[in-house]
């Protein structure tokens, strides 16, 4: 049996016939081949897959393709601006060098932006607390933390 | 040859960067083949068990069912080899008892696979696995390393003797060191568990392996840190296929931290399967299995004594030591325990008598490997908690007992290197100078006044030291040859200057995290004088690199930079010889300096390119000189090279909970010279945090039957951003003495340096309130600290 569903995905709109047990990592890694959002675990707890699901921080794999229809959904791959120019996050994350590995990244990333949106300017304590649910392995969270700070001052500047 | 253009020393941003930010790494599980299968395992839900029988009757009827295997259909082929022999200490050899890509006779641990199913789509593999029917006969388990080698233990393998897989000692004399111990006035014992840890790469395993029937070839993706050591080992040892027949790629890789070294047996079983199907395989682990198959960490069970005179000074010290193996014997995981631990039994210190024996057990468990580290935080574990201890002991300051013992400075060059107890020679090293920046950067003397005041006020505040040393650069060949290595060590360096005077790069050292295509541009284009855009670094594809040995034991730079070097130094020479051509002078006479060949004392000279160009296109030529500019090189290390430190951690213990908050962590390095410190202190961030993750939140708890009781995210404790505070990260430079470039290797020693000072720590507090606890179990959870109080 599938389900037709409709989504939007970094501003492109697909209807596909889904499976209703797949879950919506796989539709977007499997069906639509965006594959910079990854898969780290099976309980939900590591974070690599989060998304925004109507712009808000979502864990992929926590939710089937079919729970996603008439979603806005935006991805790693579309959340630089439509003329490449990167977002803070991603600028912040090379010049702090909030990766190693490059694994946890993506979620790392789409769940600091949700922050970001929650509050503009947020404490060294907030951003730990808001990354509580991604796990990175390799950078020991200190340049992740700095990563979002950056972004944090950079948007600033800009909105003012 | 001298620094050029500056590029060495910088913290250069990431080249490879933008590719992961904006989601286009390309990982093993992202790459789909044409006519792509997916492959799903049975696995033994017991610790011991017998197979009695496995039907696959109904599986094979299911939809989507391409092939199943199981144990009696690769019963002809060879299991997974072990790439290190130890011998026990009558000279027998160790025992290795076959390591199968699928079991047939009985499950030896939780997760031993006992058939593969292949299927169109990753679900219906799935599926068809649960329909896939085996009768077992559960037998009695065994667990733990020391009670796997007592009489009447279940046996994991029927013809190993008290499961024991060798005995091995290592220093003096035991009578000297007991006599050594018996005079001492003042012994520190302790009994401690080095525990169990799961390496936990977020990324987890994922293999694709095709065949091309026409050209007999094969192509396996592999989530590797060393592709060519994963061809020799599935070609040679496994299957038998000749190496040219088989490319291995080591694409982009979430992370190793060791798990990712090993051979293991879903590689080769792939890439049989690919032969037998004639279409591409794919398995990615689910996190359940990575908890399962990827080769654990540590497990000791240790007895430790270390004797003093009565001024503090070290006499002798005294360790016996059961290390667990698991249930079959992983790549490299017989010289965890000995040569990669029991050579590291020195320490800092001036010990005039050591002796280590280890007893290495198979259990019904997951195979334990090299795990960041590998053997040297076992060994800094032991020596560091044993000197904090000591300190609280006799009354003294723990920084002061360690300066009374350290090894003088030594620089390698004009004074020799230091010859331990325990067959390693030290490099350079400069002990006090990592201890006393330490202290300066803590405020030692405030901070312990705050600890008395805090403790009058009801509060337990602890300062925990450790001062680590490790072996890098991971290895001479004849060296380690000498002590049972079944592989050279060397790495493999390819410079190819192209005819416009670009620059590709061919490494053996994979990166999957540590910035090679950063850092290793940085030497090449500061060496050649010319912009990092113009060089470009490749690794992990066995059809590319000639060979390689790849990344672990904190090598890559150490190992594969100096084979760059040698490379460069190589094109560099060649280069001068067209250059002299080029200015009608002698060779001799021409420097290569900023990019540029220069007749000594004069204006005369030709750029790089140039010079690659003519190489190229050798119309007007050096007689008798061959036309390119392309060498490689093969860099075997003179010795390994010896990073230490000095880590102290800061820590709060909640006297009515036991919980720890972790307030400081002042981490002081001396890794070498340093290429891009930016990265240097990342991998310091990363190794810290994975290893205070032992000291509190990890442990992998298995059951009396060989379950894995804390086998998910759920269960086993990941340490996570709200944990920490920042780091302080110093650095002190003493260079390698026998490299190139100078340098140490960074890699490992934030997860060395960093675990027992959190202990210590957390020890320290418990003393300044009056409680005398030896030792609390890792990791030290609230319940494990609030007892230790009561």
């Amino acid at each position: 049996m599938s389900i037709r569903i409709n989504v939007t995905v970094n501003g492109v709109a697909y209807s596909h016939d889904v499976e209703p047990r797949l879950l919506l990592v796989n539709y977007l890694r499997d069906v639509l081949r965006l594959t910079g959002t990854h898969v780290g675990c099976d309980t939900s707890s590591c974070g690599a897959c989060t998304i925004h699901v109507n712009g808000k921080a979502t864990k992929s794999c926590t939710m089937l393709a079919v729970q996603a229809d008439g979603s806005d959904i935006t991805t790693i791959e579309g959340i630089a601006a439509s003329d490449g120019e990167l977002h803070p996050l991603q600028e912040g994350f090379r010049e702090c060098h909030g990766l190693q590995c490059g694994f946890c990244t993506p979620g790392m990333i789409m769940t600091a932006a949700d922050i970001l949106q929650n509050c503009a300017d947020p404490t060294e304590e907030e951003i730990r607390a808001g990354l509580e649910g991604n796990f990175c392995r390799c950078t020991g969270y200190h340049n992740i933390v700095k990563s979002v700070q950056y972004a944090a001052a950079k948007m600033k500047e800009v909105t003012v | 040859m001298s620094t050029t253009n500056g590029l060495i020393g910088k913290s250069v941003k990431r080249v490879e960067d933008k590719r992961f930010i904006t989601g286009h790494g390309r990982y093993t599980d992202d790459i789909v083949l044409p006519h792509q299968t997916y492959a799903s395992f049975v696995r033994s839900p017991y610790g011991h068990a017998k197979i009695l029988s496995v039907d696959i009757t109904e599986a094979k009827a299911m939809p989507g069912v391409v092939a199943i295997f199981t144990g009696a259909d690769v019963a002809a082929v060879n299991g997974v080899p072990c790439g290190w022999q130890v011998n026990f200490k009558n000279g027998d050899l160790m025992k290795e008892p076959k390591h199968p890509l699928l079991v047939a006779d009985k499950a030896r641990h939780a997760g031993d696979a006992i058939a593969i199913v292949i299927a169109e789509t990753q679900a219906q593999a799935v599926d068809a696995a649960e329909a896939v029917v085996v009768e077992y006969e559960e037998l009695p388990a065994v667990v733990d390393a020391s009670k796997a080698a007592e009489a009447g233990a279940p046996l994991v393998h029927d013809d190993v003797p008290n499961n024991t897989c060798y005995d091995w000692a290592l220093g003096n004399p035991i009578d000297e060191v007991n006599a050594a111990l018996a005079t001492s006035a003042h012994v520190t014992s302790l009994e401690f568990v080095n525990q169990r840890l799961v390496p936990n790469a977020i990324e987890p395993r994922a293999y694709n392996a095709s065949y091309d029937e026409y050209g007999d070839k094969y192509t396996l993706y592999t989530s590797t840190q060393n592709p060519h050591l994963i061809r020799l080992l599935m070609c040679a040892f496994v299957l038998g296929i000749p190496e040219q027949k088989v490319r291995v790629v080591g694409p982009d890789v979430g992370g190793g931290f060791g798990s990712k070294i090993f051979h293991y047996t879903e590689e080769a079983l792939l890439t049989w399967a690919t032969r037998q199907i004639k279409r591409p395989v794919k398995w990615t682990s689910t996190r359940s299995e990575s908890f399962l198959l990827d080769a654990h960490g540590r497990d000791h069970i240790t007895k430790a004594d270390m004797g003093f005179d009565a001024e503090g000074n070290i006499t002798a010290l005294r360790v016996k030591t059961f290390a667990n193996l698991g249930a079959y014997l992983s790549t490299f995981a017989s010289c965890v325990p000995t040569y990669l631990h029991g050579t590291l039994l020195q320490g800092l210190y001036t010990t005039p008598k050591i002796n280590v024996d280890v007893t290495a057990t198979f259990t019904n468990t997951t195979a334990v490997d090299a795990y960041r580290g590998a053997g040297r935080p076992e060994a800094t574990y032991l020596l560091e908690r044993l000197m904090d201890l000591a300190a609280h002991e006799m009354n003294m300051d723990p920084a002061e007992l360690r300066f009374k013992n350290f090894i003088p400075p030594f620089d390698g060059v004009t004074q020799p290197g230091y010859q331990t107890q325990v067959a390693l020679q030290y490099d350079s090293g400069n002990y006090h100078g990592v201890l006393e920046k330490g202290l300066e950067m803590l405020g030692y003397a405030d901070l312990r006044k705050a600890q008395k005041e805090a403790a009058n006020n009801g509060k337990l505040i602890g300062i925990g030291f450790s001062t680590y040393i490790e072996a890098c650069g991971i290895a001479p060949s004849a060296v380690v040859g000498s002590l049972g290595a079944r592989a050279g060590l060397y790495e493999v360096g390819q410079v190819r200057v192209q005819p416009t005077g670009k620059v590709s790069v061919y490494t053996g050292s994979h990166s999957h995290g540590q910035g090679h295509e950063t850092t290793f541009a940085q030497v090449v284009a500061d060496k050649l004088g010319i912009p990092m855009d113009d060089v470009e670094i490749i690794h992990g594809d066995s059809e590319s690199v000639a060979f390689g040995m790849g990344t672990y034991g904190s090598r890559s730079l150490a190992v594969g930079g100096s084979a760059i070097v040698k490379s460069i130094e190589k094109i560099v020479e060649k280069g001068k010889k067209i250059a002299a051509h080029k200015l009608e002078a002698n060779a001799d006479d021409i420097e290569f300096a900023e990019g540029k060949f220069t007749v000594k004392g004069t204006d005369k000279s030709v750029a790089f390119a140039d010079v690659a160009l003519t190489a190229y296109v050798p119309h007007h030529y050096p007689a008798g000189l061959e036309p390119g500019l392309d060498f490689s090189s093969f860099y075997d290390p003179a010795n390994f090279t010896y990073p230490f430190g000095c880590h102290i951690a800061v820590v709060e213990v909640d006297k009515e909970t036991g919980k720890v908050q972790l307030k400081r962590f002042v981490a002081v390095d001396d890794v070498g010279n340093i290429i891009n410190p930016m990265i240097v202190d990342g991998q310091i961030h990363g190794g810290v945090v994975q290893g205070v993750g032992q000291a509190l939140f990890e442990g992998a708890e298995y059951d009396e039957n060989g379950q894995l009781t804390n086998g998910s995210y759920m269960d086993y404790c990941m340490p996570r951003a709200d944990d920490f505070p920042m780091i302080e990260t110093g650095t002190q430079v003493t260079p390698c003495p026998h490299n190139p470039l100078g340098v140490k290797g960074a890699g490992e020693a934030g997860c060395i340096g960093s675990t027992p000072a959190v202990v210590n720590a957390v020890i320290d507090a418990l003393w300044s309130g009056g409680h005398k606890v030896k030792d609390i179990r890792m990791p030290l959870t609230s319940e494990r600290v609030w007892r230790a109080m009561q």
